[in-house]
This record gives structure tokens, C-alpha cells and sequence, in this order.
């Protein structure tokens, strides 16, 4: 990520670059806590490194650290430079599009500041256009297109201002191993560039005419994407050429196999003045999406980019004795999975390798929860179980009376499950002694939910309860069937589905219900939540994204069987299994299927993602860990 | 962006103090900050107070009024604590049609009764048992209701309308044509909650207008939704939390098209209470020309 390659000039007149300035070499840490592996791009203003984070000492996980070099000798300029490099790191901080790398941290030190990042496992557009054998795909272009599109438009659509790019080109494009795109390089590094009032930013060749008065708006943006596809479509790096040339490079005749639709769409973004081109990124958006339906490149769009179908390879697999129903638990380097052949398995998450096991007496089903170094898991052995994470011996472990099937949850010093014998159990999480207990009136199999001093879980008779932290009742909830699905919260909302086939939303202080979707079939899958989507899966065998303000459907996705396992969302996909024996992976906006892995059986249990990684279990007694 | 800086974290917190960086390791976020984004986040659950203001006028140049208006608040017992209710509707009668003004009457009767009737038992009586139908169902319902009624009763009139429920911390809209509904944050923010369903902003959307020619747009009345209109209608219901530490502020086009965003920040901002925000908020509309009907309801959550 952030590659300005080594070979490659840094846009603008590189002020002062005339000092020496020193490169970390590898093995060298910043703060305590990221170790350089090596240089991956020289800029302007510094160096960008590649770099392990310490602070995840049994994996392996990558950031992309941003140096910039404070060279301003008046005092009061290095202090504003830092406050806006600050600034401007807070701003990117509160960006959320799949399109846009993660801010994880910034510090300063001595006359350096140093901006940490997600780590783009790619290349950028501009070596990807140098390398190819002669010219891209125009569907492959008109796709990156489409997501460009998407990102401008969200930057644009910030409040109360807009974020103008300013420096769309195909070297700031990042395409992940996905085929998908990434913008990079906000423009951070030109907060450096000193006392030059009214600095014209942008790089030349890309920049539209207006750029250079010094203006900058979203059709400004437009222009140098039009100028981008112009260079990735014809090869023809416009910093070669005279400014604004393009009229005179006409695409078609530069590379015949571009539609004249496309042709179209590209020039009008390239128009002299701002007001010939589209109003906005959306409308360009749209111009393109009639371009590909057109020439038949959006079934192309849509069918090529996911990797593959069963074409995935796990990273490893383990093979337990019996089915495995529940989720794993990742905890510092460690798969925690619980087992129908009564064990409890610690397997290492970078390998797979066996680490130990423990066995219960009854099918585990629950999902072990780590805390204090301790794993706390339920058996159907009636039993809750504590063992230490280091040995996998037993600390304490606690009797219900009846089988568990609630994965425990813990707050405030406190285990809370639920058993069929009725019971909400609160339990001191050092002492293993008994809090108290609320008896309802029909088994529990929901996992509690735990928010704001509040506990919320449903029971099979269809009872759906919040109760404060003294196990005092607040509002009770009837739905028309049993609740095995684990309630989620965002805002004041708590969401949960039933076996009636509903998805409900009501006021988490209240109960009062806020709205109702009805799926085809009831469900015992657990929503998941990202935006302002919902996602869940039901027996009738589709999954289903919902909005949480409408509660309108946005897209439903068919499995070939019924959907016990419930959403995992990582980044911009969900993850999830079917009866059907697969996982999926959707993206999650679309509800696109990006890829889909096949076990040899039922996928009930719900995936986790961590680091990158898919982990899960399946009924075919494997645990699998899987590529995100 | 030093705007939108400011803007986020409110103008009063921005970090200027001057620091020595040399050497200095700087820390991300002040206290303040943190502490002020933490707050925007955990909603708490502390029982909060609703209160509300209405403000009426028929304007300079108009002989009768066709706007309606209805404010109910209130709070509904539960088992453990109080919980805010509140109701607030406001509908612009459609002026070219006849009998604008009984369009709007007719929604805010049959949409105000509706729903009341729903809560009626929690309000004025003993309930027996929950209620059956959810927030977004009974609002679409009573919509639906008041859309047939006057399309039978009043045929070829008919009525923008603007709904907000209130239950708890969460508002519940309907909103059929260009009423609006805004939250208004004391960090001087005003975002709107609604879309018009108007051709002017249809156009916008669809981006044949630039901003210069959505202020002049000769048809700026001219709706592409109404209640009482078309055969079929949908309106847009939708459930957001009620804006914490703002206000929320339903009005008509009496007021969003003549005072502007500034103004109507700084008229509620410096108003001793809520009344007094929505007398001034009619004052500065009439005063402005009052070229048309004046409705504005402001709601706040306090404590």
C-alpha cells in the first residue's frame, strides 16, 4: 500500500530533498510495538514501511506504517504540521468504506510523524497497467471504475464537508488479492509541504483545468478519474503529454477494443469545463453500470470477480470425533472450539496443530468465552466449565440442571448462561458461587445478551426478557414461537428472530417493538449487524439483509438448504454456512457471492473471523480455517 | 477540513494549545474529546423528560390557513420506570386543490386518532395486553387510513404529512411530501431527517439541477407524493433514535423555504424555551414575507 515506487518521481517539485534524510532499516521497532520488515515506497515527504505489530505476539499481523519527515525550521510551522498531520489522521480515522485502508494509530517522535495503517496485499494500479501484456480488459476496468465511483461518492457525500481527493490516480489505486480497489495516499503527506499557500495539489497530467485556479470540488475528483481510466485503458500515461491532451488521444483509436459507450462515459468525465461533465459520482456510476449492461460486461463483472467456487483451499483443517455445532473462540494465537465428542479443543490458529483438549461429559455446543486467561464454556453435561487456557486443567466448574446449549457471557465479574432448566444463571466468574438465578418458564438456549447493564436472551417457548444486573425482570416480550436466536444491540434497538418466522426490532429500555420482517421461515440464527444492515439466515434456506431504519429488505441470498448458522461480518463481506455443507462469503452490500467453500457436511455452526481468517466448524467433525 | 474538525468534536475542544513536539510523543485524542465521542455513542439508559413546543401562523400573504398540526406528549407507565411519549404531525394542505385545508385535517385527525387509539389503553387506561402490531406497522396503517379517507371524502385534494412517534428514546416517522423533519444538535449541525418527495428534489437527485438552479427552480411546489393522491402510496417510514442532546424539528415549508439553516439555529439556540423558539422561529418567517402557511413543532429529551 501507499506504494510511490522507488522509480517512480513523487508529483509536485520535491522541496528540500537536498537533506539527507534516514531510512529505518529492518528489524528496527517504532514505539515499543511495530517491527520494520522493509521499505515498500519512498514519497515526498518520507518513507512508507511495511511492519509486524507486536502487540499480536502469536501471529503474524501486517500494518503499513507512513513516515513523514518534519523539515520546516521555523518552530511554529513543525507545530502546526504536526496538528494538521493530527487533524487530518483524526479525519481519516472516521471514514468507513470497504474502499478505504483502516487507520489503527498515529504518533509523532522527534521530528518524524508516523501514521499506522491496513496493510494492502496488492498492487497499484500504475504497475499493474506498466505490467500488463498489452491493454487491460474493459470490463476489468469498467469494474474498478464502478467501485471508484462508489468511494468518490462516499468522500463527497462527507458533512458537514465534502472530501475532495484531489489526487485520483492510478498510482494512489491499490488492487487487493480480491481484484478489488483501494484508495490510498489522503493527501496526508501534503500537509508537510510547507508555506506554500495555495499549492496546487494534485498530480500534473491527471489534474483537471480548474485544479490549477486553485479549486478543487467533486468534479475536480471526476476529472482525474476520467483521466486514471483514460491512462488504464490506452497505456498512455498522461504526465507524458501536454495537459489537458486527451481530446487528442482518442481512446478507439488508440485501443479498438474499447465500446464506444465506454469511449463516451471516459470523455465526458475528461470535459474541459467542470459543468459538461457528471454532476456527481453516482451519475457517473450509473453511466457505467448502463455501459457494462449494454455490452454484457456486468454478468462478466458480477461472475468474474469471485475467486472461486470450491477452488478454495483451507488453510489448514482439524479433525475432531464428532460434529462440531457451536463457533470457535480465537484467543492469542488459539482456535477454542467445543465438540459432540464432549471435547473441548485448543487448536493453534496458525497451523492448525493440536495444542489439547478437554473432555466434558455431554455435546458441546456452546461457544467458550476467554477471560482473565481463564475459558469459560458449557457442556450438556449440565455443566459450566472454567479451565485455565495455559493447561486446559479444570479451575471450577458449575451445575445447572439441565443441559447447556447458551454460550456464557461475562460482565462485571459475572458469568451469565441459559439451561433448560429454565434458568438465567448469574455466576461470580473468580468464585464459581451462584449470584442468583431467574426462573422463566420454558428452557433457554439463546445466548444472553449483555449491554448497558442489561441482560437480554430469549427462551423456546418464546418469552423474550431484559432483566438489570440484579436479576430484577424490566420488560418482558412475546414472540409466537420459541427464541433460540441471540439477540444483538446497536443504538437502542435490540434485534432478534424467532422460530415464528420474525425478525424483531424493539426498544431496548422499553420492549415496545419497533418494527417486524417476516422471513419465509422461522430461524434459530443469530443476527449480525454493520451499517445499517442486519443480517441473519432462516430456514427457508436464504439469507437476508435488512435494513435496521426501514426494516425493508435490501437483498436476499439462496443457499440450497436451511440456514442455522448465523452472520459473521468482516470487513465489507459476511460470512456464513447452510445445511447445504457450505460457507459463504457475501459481500455484504450486494449480498454478491464472493466464494463459497464446500465440507462434507451440514455447516451449522457460525464462523469467526479474525486477522483475515475464517474459522468454523462443520458437522463433517473438521474445523477449518479459511482465507477471509 | 479545520471546519469539519471542529464541527466534529464541537468548536469549543479544539486542541490549539501549543505544544512543544519536539521529542514529544503526541497522544491521539484530548480527554475531552474521548469523552465527548463516548458520550455520542453509549446511549444511556437514564429516564429522560420530553417536552415540546408548536408554532402556527397563516402568514403574510395567504387568507386561510391549510396547515394542521398536532403535539401530544406525554409519558406511558411501564413496569419499572416512565417512558417518554410523544406525537407530533404536521401536514400542509395542498394549495392549488380544493379543500387543501381538509386534506390536512383530515391526516392529522385520522393519523393522530389512529395511533392514539393504539396507545389508548396505555395512556388512559389499564393495558391488558401488549400491543399487537410494531411502531412501523401501526405508523404505516394509520398513513394507509388517512390516504383512502381522502381520497373518498375529498376527492382531488391532498396533504403533505410529516409524523413523528416518540417512544422511549426512538422516534418513529411517516413522511409523505415536503413537510420536514430536522435534528438539530447544539454544535450548530441541522440534518435533515426526511426527504422531500418533490420534483425540484427528484431533479436535484437525479442531478439535472445544480444548487444555483434548485434556488430558482420556478416549480418548487410541485410534489411527486402526496396523501390523498395517486392510487397507490408509499410512504417513508423508517425508525431512528430521537437526536441526542438536539432537537427535533418538524415544520413546513412556511418555514424551511423562507428562514434559513443559520437562523433557525440560532433563533432556537437563543429562545429562553421551546414556545419561545417556535414563536420566534413564525416571527422570523413572517418577517421574512410569510409567503405562505407557518407550522413548526420543536421536541427536545432533557434530563
Amino acid at each position: 500500500m501507499e506504494t510511490k515506487h522507488i522509480t517512480t518521481p513523487f508529483g509536485g517539485d520535491d522541496k528540500g530533498s537536498g537533506k539527507p534524510r534516514q531510512q529505518l532499516t529492518s528489524g528496527a521497532t517504532l514505539v515499543n510495538r511495530y517491527s520494520i520488515q522493509d521499505v515498500i515506497g519512498v514519497g515526498g515527504m518520507g518513507s512508507v514501511y511495511r511492519a509486524r505489530d507486536l502487540h499480536f505476539p502469536n501471529v503474524v499481523k501486517l500494518v503499513a506504517v507512513k513516515e513523514m519527515i518534519n523539515m520546516a525550521p521555523d518552530p511554529l510551522v513543525r507545530q502546526t504540521i504536526v496538528q494538521n498531520f493530527e487533524r487530518e489522521a483524526n479525519l481519516l480515522a472516521t471514514l468507513n468504506h470497504p474502499s478505504i485502508p483502516r487507520i489503527y494509530d498515529y504518533f509523532s517522535h522527534d521530528d518524524r510523524s508516523y501514521l499506522v495503517l491496513e496493510f494492502i496485499h496488492g498492487k497499484d494500479l500504475e504497475t499493474v497497467i506498466s505490467d500488463a501484456n498489452g491493454f487491460l480488459p474493459e470490463d476489468q476496468v469498467i469494474s474498478w471504475a464502478i467501485q471508484l465511483c462508489d468511494v468518490l461518492a462516499y468522500l463527497h457525500s462527507q458533512k458537514p464537508d465534502a472530501i475532495i481527493f484531489r489526487d485520483m490516480k492510478p498510482s494512489n489505486v491499490m488492487i487487493n488479492h480480491n481484484g478489488d480497489i483501494m484508495l490510498v495516499d489522503f493527501g496526508i503527506a501534503k500537509t508537510f509541504q510547507t508555506g506554500q499557500k495555495g499549492t496546487m495539489i494534485g498530480t500534473e497530467g491527471y489534474s483537471p483545468p480548474e485544479q490549477y485556479r486553485g479549486e478543487a470540488t467533486p468534479l475536480a475528483d471526476i476529472y482525474s478519474l476520467g483521466a486514471a481510466l483514460h491512462h488504464a485503458i490506452t497505456r498512455r500515461d498522461p504526465r507524458l503529454e501536454p495537459p489537458f491532451s486527451f481530446a487528442e488521444r482518442p481512446i478507439r483509436r488508440i485501443n479498438q477494443n474499447v465500446s464506444v459507450e465506454f469511449e463516451a462515459v471516459v470523455n465526458t468525465a475528461l470535459q474541459y469545463n467542470p459543468q459538461d461533465r457528471f454532476p456527481n459520482a453516482l451519475a457517473m456510476k450509473d453511466a457505467l453500470m448502463n455501459v457494462a449492461r449494454k455490452t454484457g460486461t456486468l454478468d462478466k463483472i458480477t461472475s468474474a470477480l469471485p475467486v472461486s467456487s470450491g477452488g478454495i483451499k483451507p488453510m489448514w483443517d482439524f479433525k475432531c470425533e464428532d460434529e462440531i455445532r457451536g463457533a470457535p473462540t480465537i484467543h492469542q494465537g488459539t482456535v477454542y472450539v467445543g465438540c459432540y465428542d464432549n471435547n473441548l479443543y485448543a487448536i493453534s490458529a496458525a497451523d492448525g496443530k493440536f495444542q489439547w483438549k478437554y473432555p466434558t461429559d455431554g455435546g458441546i455446543v456452546s461457544r467458550p468465552v476467554v477471560h482473565d486467561g481463564n475459558i469459560y464454556f458449557c457442556s450438556e453435561d449440565q455443566r459450566l466449565h472454567v479451565i485455565s487456557s495455559r493447561t486446559g486443567k479444570v479451575l471450577w466448574t458449575y451445575y445447572t440442571e439441565g443441559k447447556i446449549y447458551s454460550s456464557p457471557r461475562i460482565a462485571d465479574g459475572h458469568v451469565f448462561f441459559g439451561s433448560e432448566d429454565q434458568d438465567l444463571h448469574a455466576v461470580n466468574a473468580t468464585s464459581g458461587r451462584a449470584a442468583w438465578k431467574f426462573s422463566t418458564d420454558a428452557p433457554i438456549h439463546s445466548t444472553p445478551l449483555i449491554y448497558n447493564e442489561m441482560i437480554y436472551f430469549g427462551t423456546e417457548s418464546g418469552s423474550f426478557y431484559a432483566l438489570d444486573f440484579r436479576g430484577t425482570l424490566k420488560w418482558r416480550f412475546s414472540a409466537k414461537r420459541g427464541i433460540t436466536s441471540s439477540p444483538i444491540i446497536k443504538g437502542q434497538a435490540v434485534y432478534f428472530a424467532s422460530l415464528d418466522g420474525t425478525l424483531y426490532a424493539l426498544d431496548a429500555k422499553s420492549g415496545w417493538a419497533i418494527w417486524k420482517f417476516r422471513l419465509g421461515k422461522g430461524t434459530v440464527s443469530s443476527p449480525a449487524l454493520a451499517d445499517d444492515y442486519i443480517f441473519i439466515g432462516a430456514s427457508d434456506g436464504f439469507i437476508y439483509c435488512v435494513d435496521t431504519r426501514t426494516a425493508k429488505e435490501v437483498w436476499r441470498f439462496k443457499t440450497d438448504n436451511q440456514v442455522s448458522s448465523s452472520p459473521a461480518v468482516f470487513k465489507d463481506s459476511i460470512y456464513c454456512g447452510s445445511v447445504d455443507n457450505n460457507m459463504y462469503c457475501l459481500e455484504y452490500r450486494t449480498g454478491r457471492l464472493r466464494w463459497k467453500f464446500e465440507t462434507k457436511g451440514p455447516v451449522t455452526g457460525s464462523p469467526v473471523v479474525f486477522d483475515d481468517i475464517v474459522y468454523f466448524g462443520s458437522t463433517d467433525h473438521h474445523v477449518y480455517a479459511l482465507f477471509a | 477540513m479545520a471546519d469539519f474538525f471542529k464541527k466534529l468534536f464541537g468548536s469549543k475542544e479544539t486542541p490549539t494549545q501549543p505544544k512543544v513536539i519536539d521529542n514529544a510523543t503526541t497522544a491521539p485524542l484530548s480527554d475531552q474529546q474521548i469523552s465527548s465521542i463516548i458520550a455520542s455513542q453509549l446511549p444511556k439508559y437514564e429516564i429522560k423528560q420530553l417536552i415540546a413546543g408548536v408554532g402556527q401562523s397563516v402568514g403574510k400573504q395567504r387568507d386561510h390557513n391549510e396547515d394542521s398540526v398536532m403535539a401530544l406528549t406525554s409519558t406511558i407507565s411501564g413496569s419499572s420506570e416512565n417512558v417518554p411519549f410523544g406525537l407530533y404531525i404536521v401536514a400542509d394542505g395542498m394549495g392549488g386543490h380544493q379543500f387543501g385545508e381538509v386534506a390536512s385535517n383530515a391526516a392529522i385527525r385520522l393519523i393522530g386518532g389512529s395511533i392514539t387509539k393504539k396507545f389508548h389503553s396505555f395512556l388512559y387506561n389499564m393495558p391488558t395486553q401488549a400491543l399487537q402490531e410494531s411502531l412501523q406497522e401501526v405508523m404505516e396503517a394509520s398513513i394507509m387510513d388517512a390516504h383512502q379517507y381522502i381520497q373518498r371524502e375529498a376527492p382531488g385534494s391532498g396533504t403533505t404529512v410529516t409524523a413523528a412517534l416518540v417512544l422511549g428514546q426512538q422516534v418513529t416517522i411517516g413522511h409523505v411530501g415536503d413537510s420536514r423533519a430536522y435534528a438539530v444538535y447544539a454544535d450548530a449541525r441541522i440534518e435533515p431527517i426526511t426527504r422531500d418527495h418533490s420534483l425540484v428534489k427528484r431533479l436535484e437527485e437525479l442531478g439535472h439541477l445544480s444548487q444555483d438552479e434548485v434556488d430558482n427552480f420556478p416549480h418548487r411546489n410541485v410534489l411527486i407524493k402526496a396523501l390523498g393522491q395517486g392510487e397507490s402510496l408509499e410512504a417513508d417510514i423508517f425508525t431512528i433514535p430521537f437526536p441526542q442532546n438536539g432537537t427535533l424539528m418538524i415544520c413546513s415549508d412556511g418555514l424551511w423555504g423562507v428562514v434559513n439553516e443559520k437562523d433557525i439555529f440560532r433563533i432556537i439556540s437563543e429562545a429562553p424555551n421551546l414556545h419561545r423558539a417556535c414563536q420566534s422561529l413564525v416571527e422570523a418567517a413572517n418577517a421574512a414575507g410569510g409567503p405562505d402557511n407557518i407550522t413548526v413543532i420543536l421536541a427536545q429529551l432533557i434530563g
